[in-house]
């Protein structure tokens, strides 16, 4: 991290002497929280609600879930490609779904790749919080202008005659990759398929586990 | 506004880097932080776009150096002041110095999960789309000063109306206050020489999500 000392808005964070800038911002972050909960603006119960739900029940294991029923049930997938926000919605996740919600599916000629090159937008119903990269200058600048470049930087190479489609968040859309089944897993349950589905391939920036790796 | 957050297409920030087994929140305080964006989201004091905007206006280098929940933080705090729910001095005080404004919309602990929610962004149209599936339209070359989600890579470009999303809330208007102005949305894709030039990938295409506002017929 580069250091903070030379533009604040506000006055005080020198009075915290010279600690990290890990804590200063805690300090502040912790006052803010004090100040807000005097005021009658937040209850801390419900901060910790907050938290606990993107720790535990917020996560890819949903959107995974709904990628395996997507696999395993040629109805739900063809329900999911058509309105993803319904389909999802019926699985009844803990956070619902907004109204937006739309599935690509991979083939063999097409992968797609989700990004936000503005902010950070992300379906955060069914994949959790995004992970830092998604989040950061590198992931945000170059995969519009070149994705399999970013992809190798996941390890990913995909063959020449694939297209890579690359859609943009910029508005309240949010997409989700269904990715394509791996080979082999022929007459596997919803839940042994689940374990296949990675965060990172419902994003585009990877694959789901070949078989032998399921646990 | 052209600012540092508009990033698409800039080159020289390195690889990406992925964490193996990233958790949630690396420290305690991110989770605070995200926690409390959600519940005074929640509150609609202001909305979706205004808060996305006034991380916009951060100074390009501290846009850079900052963490993701570090400029959460700061966002957060400006708001409030700015809306007159906070001042400088408690800030600096660490404590509350006055009886709070009254929270349009207060989050309970036991209705978190309606915060967890996301809401709806689509409007009842008041007109019929401009465009259909399958047009070739142009992107305006448009460079407001203030918030806007037509990216810089793809302004002045010709693409094909994919799909029409609905009628949508336009971020652009209600960003500065001046109302929903829903518009309609669509998705536009891009071949990526068209975005890029020659040397592009001739395999790869781009889409946006663009209002109608952003587009005039190609």
């Amino acid at each position: 991290m580069a250091g903070h000392d030379h533009d604040h808005h506000h006055h005080h964070d020198h009075d915290h002497g010279h600690g990290s800038e890990l804590s200063e911002t805690q300090l502040r972050v912790r006052a803010l929280e004090t100040i807000l909960t005097e005021k009658g603006y937040v209850d801390p119960k419900a901060l910790d609600a907050i938290v606990e739900a993107y720790e535990t029940r917020i996560g890819p294991h949903n959107g995974a879930k709904a990628v395996a029923k997507a696999w395993a049930d040629p109805d739900y997938k063809k329900a999911l490609l058509a309105d993803a926000t319904k389909a999802v919605g019926s699985l009844g996740f803990a956070s619902r779904v907004g109204d937006h919600l739309v599935a690509v599916e991979n083939t063999p000629k097409l992968h797609n790749m989700i990004v936000c090159t503005l902010c950070s937008c992300y379906p955060w119903e069914v994949l959790g919080l995004p992970p830092t990269w998604y989040k950061s200058a590198p992931y945000r600048s170059r995969t519009v202008i070149d994705p399999r470049g970013v992809l190798k930087d996941f390890g990913v190479t995909l063959p020449a005659d694939t297209e890579v489609r690359v859609w943009d968040s910029t508005a309240e859309t949010r997409f989700i990759v269904l990715p394509m089944r791996p080979a082999g897993t022929e007459g596997w349950s919803e839940e042994k398929l689940a374990e296949l589905v990675t965060r990172d391939s419902m994003i585009g920036t990877g694959l789901p586990k070949p078989p032998g790796a399921a646990s | 506004m052209n600012g540092i957050h508009d990033m698409g297409g800039m080159e020289g920030f390195g690889p990406v880097k992925p964490e193996p087994n990233e958790p949630p929140f690396h420290s305690a305080w991110e989770g605070r932080a995200l926690a409390m964006n959600r519940a005074l989201g929640y509150a609609k004091i202001w909305n979706i776009d205004k808060s996305r905007a006034k991380i916009e206006e951060m100074p390009p280098h501290e846009y850079l150096t900052k963490t993701y929940y570090e400029k959460w933080a700061q966002r957060l705090e400006q708001l409030l002041i700015e809306y007159g729910y906070l001042g400088t001095d408690e800030m600096k005080a660490g404590r509350s110095l006055r009886p709070g404004k009254p929270v349009p919309r207060f989050l309970p602990a036991a209705e978190v999960n309606k915060a967890l929610s996301r809401g709806t962004y689509s409007r009842e149209p008041t007109r019929p789309a401009r465009f259909k599936t399958g047009d070739r339209v142009r992107t305006k070359n448009i460079h407001p000063h203030t918030h806007t989600r037509l990216p810089r890579y793809a302004r002045d470009k010709v693409g094909v109306v994919e799909c029409v999303r609905g009628f949508h809330v336009f971020p652009d208007s209600v960003a500065i206050g001046a109302g929903e102005n829903p518009q309609w949305l669509y998705t536009v894709l891009f071949d990526a020489g068209e975005l890029w030039g020659d040397a592009a990938d001739p395999k790869s295409k781009v889409s946006i999500e663009a209002w109608d506002p952003y587009l005039e017929p190609a």
